[in-house]
């Protein structure tokens, strides 16, 4: 089974050091993810969630430890090599949207694209194809600020989905959204997992939790608990 | 790539305009105004070269304090200036010299008929059309024969015979000058009429074109040394045996090495400083030298000018990127590299500073030629003024432009998704 797995961690430990005190974020985590899992992430806030998840998408490298990401040793890459699997490998979802302003949806989901060298030109089809599949085929010329939470978070899912990463990481998604709008992202993550992507969630809401197939518990930059959802495949079916 | 950058500068229309106005006006005012310099120091210098950069201008002048000067006490005439052997004596004496053109020029009133004009009379020799540069309109000049008989007859500047003659044509006429009658043989053109500068007579008074030229032999024989000018209630007389000459020399080292020379001699023989020189070709040096100073304290001011635009550029810029922190983290997060980052920022400088300095191109070839248009003075745009103008705004926007871009560069990408 470790064979074939996406993530491979072993000993990671993130220490931030401010001077007089040492904060140490992540102390010694071991995780295996298995392509086309959906993993819920979650802990006390200050557990340690985020910084796990910006390890895992090469945003930040650990103190000590390994990480494999699809066979690539992240830990010692060079910047650019980093910049380069990020693009490439993983798909990012963030609590507050992040689209860039000044750009319009199928703009703002062609980013990742733009930055492996490929045009808006050259891959206008696939990017209207992912603003169909998150509902949005009808307003691709619109600029982030026209746009409600809901959809703003779906753009952000389709932008994310662009390069065909090896996983998704979203970190609480749907944070900054009322429990409806919510609801119909974690539809649409649930879709997407029923396709096959990858999905690394962190969440506070145990419900949120439960659509996921593993959680992962942390606490004090530790995994306290990893457990697989029994009741996963009847909250999917609703 | 650039389209981008457009698009994130559309963003804050006025700011970026505002910014651009530096580079705008930094480069407009360089352009502008080495195009009114380059102007006004090209007819300063074409008017220098018609005297002819091979010549050497020898004019009298009448002395400082005259009266209390021995001359001036024995009679009312004022006695100065030039004589005939000084003219034998610089001949006979000079290095290089190739030719020696005497002048008189005596100011009085040309009549025909019942029409008549105040005018210079010019009295010289056959040459004078060639060390001049005048051209010929009709009939012919001088001649050599007209000088050796004392012969009496005339040419006109074409502008005096047009008042002269509105009617007819002026060849084989007769007009009266002082006491004599003269026939008009040809009509010229000064060279330097088209700017009404002095040029190869009189400082002041009469205008150039209108000049009647005389053979040396008939004007001496005709008024002697002495004219009298007759003003209202006043009577004054002078005289002088040659008002100017003009030497002209093989070519300008001669002129350089004839200049003390003719100092040393001249001065010897004439107790008060009745004389002065022209030197074309120092004075055109000496303009050259004015116009490379001139060009040098433009061209600091332009760099000031542009420095202070560039620095507002990079203000903008490093405010800018403050404000994007956020948008920078997203795009690290997607995939971009540090120099895609440093891409980003310098096309948005560089939009705004050769944009700027293309709009200021155009209003620097635009201005010039308004003020040419709605004033006498003359602009010449420059191809180097233009590209050096634009130029330096492209690397002031890649100078003002790299420091903001690599700090945005630079920024951790965790810290900048995490700004607000
Ligand atoms: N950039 C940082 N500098 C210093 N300490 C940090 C930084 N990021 C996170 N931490 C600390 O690391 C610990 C874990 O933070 P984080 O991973 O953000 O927790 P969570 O996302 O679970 O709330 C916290 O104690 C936090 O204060
Ligand atoms: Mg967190």
């Amino acid at each position: 089974m470790s064979g074939k797995a996406i993530v491979r961690i072993k000993g990671i430990t993130k220490i931030y050091d401010l001077g007089e005190v040492k904060v140490k974020a992540l102390a010694g985590v071991d995780l295996e993810i298995q392509p086309g899992s959906y993993v819920a992430i979650m802990g006390a806030s200050g557990s340690g969630k985020s910084t796990m998840l910006n390890i895992l998408g090469c945003l930040d490298r650990p103190t000590q430890g390994q990480y494999f990401l699809g066979g690539l040793d992240v830990a010692h890459m060079p910047d650019d090599e980093l910049s380069n699997a990020r693009g490439k490998q993983i798909g990012f979802v963030f609590q507050s949207y992040n689209l860039i302003e000044q750009l319009t949806v199928i703009e703002n989901i062609h980013i990742p694209l733009f930055y492996q060298g490929k045009s808006l030109e050259d891959h206008y089809d696939h990017c209207l194809k992912l603003a169909h599949l998150v509902g949005l085929g009808d307003r691709i010329e619109h600029r982030p600020k026209q746009l409600s939470g809901g959809q703003q978070q779906r753009v952000a899912i389709a932008r994310s989905l662009a390069n065909e990463p090896l996983m998704i990481l979203a970190d609480e998604p749907t944070g900054n959204l009322d429990s409806h709008t919510g609801q119909e992202i974690l539809d649409l993550f649930d879709r997407l997992n029923a396709k096959g992507t990858t999905i690394i969630m962190v969440t506070h809401g145990e419900e949120t939790a439960s659509r996921a197939q593993r959680v992962i518990r942390m606490h004090d930059g530790k995994i306290a608990s990893d457990t697989i959802n029994p009741g996963r495949s009847s909250i999917a079916a609703n | 790539m650039i389209h981008l950058g457009i698009k994130s500068l559309m963003l804050h229309k006025l700011r970026s305009f505002l910014t651009m106005l530096g580079i705008i006006f930094g480069v407009c005012s360089v352009i502008a105004m080495l195009a009114i310099g380059e102007g006004a120091s090209h007819e300063a210098q074409e008017a220098i070269k018609k005297l002819g950069p091979n010549n050497v201008i020898v004019r009298s002048i009448k002395p400082a304090g005259d009266p209390s000067s021995g001359g001036a006490r024995r009679s009312f005439v004022a006695d100065y200036g030039i004589t005939r052997l000084d003219a034998e004596r610089i001949k006979a004496s000079i290095p290089g010299l190739s030719r020696l053109l005497p002048m008189r020029l005596i100011r009085d009133e040309v009549r025909f008929g019942t029409i008549k004009f105040p005018c210079q009379v010019v009295a010289t020799l056959p040459y004078y059309t060639d060390i001049t540069g005048t051209r010929i309109v009709h009939g012919r000049f001088l001649t050599p024969t007209d000088d050796f008989y004392r012969q009496n007859v005339c040419v006109l500047t074409a502008a005096l015979a047009s008042s002269l003659f509105p009617y007819q044509n002026p060849l084989d006429e007769h007009v009266k000058v002082g006491d004599g009658y003269y026939k008009v043989v040809g009509l010229v053109e000064e060279r330097g009429t088209e700017d009404k500068r002095p040029q190869s007579g009189m400082t002041s008074g009469q205008p150039l074109d209108s000049n009647i030229y005389i053979p040396l032999g008939t004007a001496a024989s005709r008024w002697g040394d002495t004219t009298v000018k007759r003003g209202a209630g006043s009577f004054e007389a002078e005289k002088v045996e040659l008002h100017q000459v003009t030497l002209q020399f093989k070519d300008t080292d001669a002129v350089e090495a004839a200049v003390a020379p003719l100092n040393s001699l001249l001065s010897r023989f004439h107790k008060d400083k009745d004389y002065e020189f022209i030197v074309p070709i120092e004075l055109l040096r000496q303009a050259e030298r004015t116009k490379r100073i001139f060009n040098f304290v433009l061209g600091s001011i332009a760099a000031i000018s542009l420095l202070v635009g560039g620095i507002g550029i990079m203000n903008i810029m490093l405010a800018t990127v403050t404000e994007r922190t956020r948008e920078i983290g997203i795009r690290r997060a997607l995939g971009a590299k540090k120099k895609d980052i440093v891409t980003q920022f310098l096309v948005e400088t560089l939009v705004l500073s050769i944009g700027g300095g293309l709009i200021g191109v155009a209003f620097g070839v635009g201005v010039p030629f308004l003020v040419e248009r709605f004033s006498d003075m003359k602009t010449i745009v420059t191809f180097w003024s233009v590209a050096i103008a634009f130029g330096i705004s492209a690397a002031v926007g890649i100078v003002f432009g790299l420091y903001p871009a690599r700090r945005a560069a630079n920024l951790d990408p965790i810290d900048a998704l995490r700004h607000t």
